[in-house]
């Protein structure tokens, strides 16, 4: 991927400038606000830009917003980025297995992700979070366990169709064993559309632990947008800014998840086009 | 005889290309000649095809002038030029009836109405030699050989008996037996309709049996320009030479081994 | 001395839509070792077909095949692996038949890593040392596949096949794709690796032309069916099946122009 090539897409540069945004400021978290988030920062329901100390104010029990939006940041994006990791890792190794195998493999794999994906990813993770118990690590695997059937599917259509392919019968003319044909040269080639699919999927991932969150059911150790939003439900006339201002941050992560892929498609296409 | 194209210092550019795809080319056609355009890939023959019909991807730049002066008005395809691609599988509309392709082209350039229209797509299916035509007519695409799709692929250009028939290595695709057929026909229909003739490829023997004159392209510039006999006795460059020489004939043994 | 390859009434049908058609009819024909055998028809005579059932790409309905005095048929899994090193191919399109991410130097690594040909040190010069011999320079080794020209690429095709000191190549349309003055040059390398190296050559091709450099036997198929075979010369210059004189007739020849004095 042509670095240079990539930020002459505005979608890219949009994207990553939000990403950037969104990551410094869970990187900064702990040095700009060393401490609790949870911790009482000050007098309840401050509206924001009162205080210079406290920026944007605090919420019912006093909580600093400003210090719960940074440490938020953190939880969204681990999340959102190890979940989609998680889905795509597993999810591309059962369709590419799916679909160079063949016959009884296929059909076994195929019958165990229409199972996965005819279960709604949201109930199933709440289920998954009802019975084991929140923490992150919990939410992660909830959501990866719904979310791994997109790109199972789409890997295994690649892999049907390269496998035709003049480069796949030269692998075997040379002698290489079939795992190694099927990891080394199809697989990587069956990536992109897969990976096109990983910025959905990141942003799917940050809104359901945002829900999870909201419902009380993330992990309540943590600060999370989510969380803000559901606290702040409860003073939504007197105080809306307590949950619009999570929900922007919201907003802005999932739009700069959605623009940074875009750009990136766009980019390794424009590429590819001129072989 | 009566210039149908002049070429005058033509060059082209693609957008984002290092190096023009055509420079300076000077090139006359007279009414019902038959020439060749000869060079490998990256010498710009099916840009200089392309440009003259047309059919150059808006952006694209143009230098210097094509020139119609035996047409009265800009040459417009489909009417004026009939174009005929190297590859017929994508050059045909894949959901539609070969039938209805050529009655298509009659159709819209001369004015004739559909049915009119559709008795002369069958005529010109019989006269590019495919069998049954009234029955072929009802084919598509994929149903036909690479052959047929072709012949239907020049039934289509010459539907409005354009004045200038351009062939963009129009067999190139197909294998020894069926090339010789479609280089025939393309001879015959020529002839009998009095059609100027631009023939692209890369195979400098094919193009001599058929064409009047031959054009060497190299690297966007033309190289040689002669009678085909003057060009296949006495070549004056030596990349025109290297072009004969590496002409692998069936007495090829003997050159090849040197 | 017994042929290298012997194939004995190949057959294959396939089915298109409810039609049921065959592709191959009982072809049989041998290779001795070091020799060219031209496999030449019109497109759908079944050249490919052959090919890819020799590569064991594909299985046929019927036939036998011996190659190197093993039943090749009839291997499979570790026997068959055993075997590749000693029978390969190049194909016609040389940007399709590659890994689309691959660099020359892994593509000639993958049979000398998978083969225990050269250990992981001497492998960067087996790799600089196969590039010359066709040719190439071993700067070329850090290049993409699709950097580089049509004619180099093939030449890498090669690279590649030679890499496991094979007994057979089969190319299958090896310099159709290729410009006119590369082609010779082509089949000029690939005749001087058969001097040197006594590889055979099953040579699949619709131009004669090619053919008649490089081959010294040919078969001519029309239809999944063997029509003719014999020495190249003889059969170009009389062919005897209608298929061959329909495909001499067909292939073109520069004029030649008599010279009157003036």
């Amino acid at each position: 991927m042509n670095l240079g090539r990539l930020f002459r897409s505005p979608e890219a540069v949009a994207g990553f400038a939000i990403l950037g945004l969104l990551a410094a400021m869970a990187l900064a978290a702990p040095l700009l606000f060393p401490g609790d988030p949870l911790a009482i920062a000050g007098q309840p329901l401050l509206r924001p830009f009162q205080d210079w100390a406290l920026p944007l104010g605090t919420d019912r029990l006093g909580r600093d917003v400003l210090a719960g939006l940074f440490h938020g940041a953190r939880t969204s994006l681990a999340v959102g980025l190890a979940a989609a990791a998680a889905s795509i890792l597993v999810g591309s190794i059962v369709g590419t297995v799916a679909g160079f195998a063949g016959g009884l493999v296929d059909e076994v794999l195929m019958r165990i992700t229409d199972a996965f994906q005819t279960v709604p990813g949201f109930l199933l993770s709440l289920a998954l979070v009802s019975v084991v118990g929140p923490s992150l690590a919990v939410v992660v695997v909830a959501i990866a366990l719904s979310a791994w059937t997109g790109p199972a599917r789409i890997a295994r259509a690649e892999v049907l169709s390269i496998r035709e392919r003049d480069f796949v019968a030269s692998a075997r003319v040379i002698g290489m064993n079939p795992v190694e044909i099927a990891f080394r040269e199809v697989l990587p080639n069956a990536l992109p559309p897969v990976l096109a699919l990983s910025s959905v999927i990141v942003a799917a991932a940050i809104l359901t632990e945002a829900a999870l969150s909201f419902l009380g059911l993330g992990d309540p150790n943590r600060v999370t947008w989510g969380g803000m939003i559901a606290e702040g439900r409860a003073v939504l006339r007197s105080a809306p800014y307590l949950s619009v201002i999570p929900g922007i941050a919201l907003v802005l992560a999932v739009l700069g998840v959605y623009l940074a892929g875009e750009g990136v498609v766009e980019s390794s296409a424009a590429r590819e086009g001129q072989a | 005889m009566t210039r149908l194209l002049s070429l005058h210092e033509l060059g082209v550019r693609y957008r984002g290309a290092a190096a023009p795809a055509l420079e300076d080319v000077d090139l006359d056609l007279a009414a019902g000649e038959r020439l060749a355009i000869i060079g490998e890939s990256g010498s710009g023959k099916s840009t200089l095809a392309r440009a003259v019909a047309g059919l150059l991807p808006q952006t694209a730049t143009l230098q210097g002038t094509i020139a119609w002066p035996g047409l009265d008005r800009q040459a417009r395809n489909g009417g004026d030029i009939g174009f005929v691609f190297q590859d017929p599988a994508s050059s045909l509309d894949p959901v539609m009836s070969v039938g209805d392709q050529v009655t298509e082209v009659a159709h819209a350039n001369l004015g004739l109405n559909w049915r009119a229209a559709r008795r002369l797509a069958v005529e010109l299916l019989d006269r590019v030699q495919l069998p049954e035509p009234a029955v072929l007519a009802h084919s598509y695409p994929h149903q036909l050989s690479g052959g047929q799709k072709q012949r239907v692929a020049i039934a289509a250009a010459i539907a409005a008996r354009p004045r200038l028939l351009i062939a963009d290595e129009a067999t190139s695709a197909l294998d020894t037996i069926v090339q010789a057929e479609i280089v025939a026909l393309i001879r015959e229909l020529v002839t009998e309709d009095g059609m100027a003739l631009i023939f692209v490829s890369h195979d400098i023997a094919l193009a001599a049996n058929l064409a009047d004159r031959i054009a060497v392209f190299r690297h966007g510039r033309m190289v040689e320009m002669a009678m085909t006999a003057e060009l296949v006795s006495r070549p004056k460059t030596n990349y025109s030479r290297a072009l004969l020489a590496a002409h692998l004939g069936l007495d090829a043994h003997a050159e090849a081994r040197k | 001395m017994s042929a290298l390859l012997q194939v004995d009434g190949l057959s294959k049908r396939y089915r298109r839509g409810d039609r049921d058609f065959a592709a191959l009819d009982g072809v049989s024909f041998d290779i001795t070792t070091g020799e060219t055998l031209a496999l030449v028809g019109p497109s759908g005579s079944g050249k490919s077909t052959i090919a890819r059932i020799l590569l064991r790409l594909v299985e046929p309905d019927a036939g036998q095949v011996r190659f190197d005095g093993e039943d090749l048929l009839g291997l499979r899994g570790e026997a068959l692996r055993a075997v590749r090193p000693k029978l390969q191919m190049v194909f016609q399109d040389p940007l399709a038949a590659f890994n689309p991410r691959a660099t020359v130097a892994r593509l000639i690594d993958d049979p000398l890593r998978i083969h225990g040909l050269a250990g992981r040190a001497q492998r960067p010069q087996a790799i600089a040392a196969l590039l010359a011999r066709v040719g190439l320079s071993p700067e070329l080794a850090g290049r993409r596949v699709h950097e580089i020209s049509g004619g180099q690429r093939q030449r890498v095709a090669i690279a590649r096949a030679i890499a496991a000191r094979p007994r057979l190549i089969v190319l299958d349309e090896a310099v159709a794709a290729l410009d006119v003055l590369v082609r010779g040059d082509i089949l000029r390398l690939l005749r001087e690796l058969q001097a040197e190296e006594g590889i055979a050559y099953l040579f699949i091709s619709h131009d004669l032309g090619a053919v008649r450099a490089i081959a010294h036997r040919i078969a001519i198929m029309d239809a999944g069916r063997l029509v003719e075979q014999g020495a190249a010369a003889a059969v170009i210059a009389a062919p005897a099946s209608v298929t061959g004189r329909a495909l001499v007739a067909a292939t073109p020849e520069l004029p030649v122009i008599k010279e009157t004095a003036s």
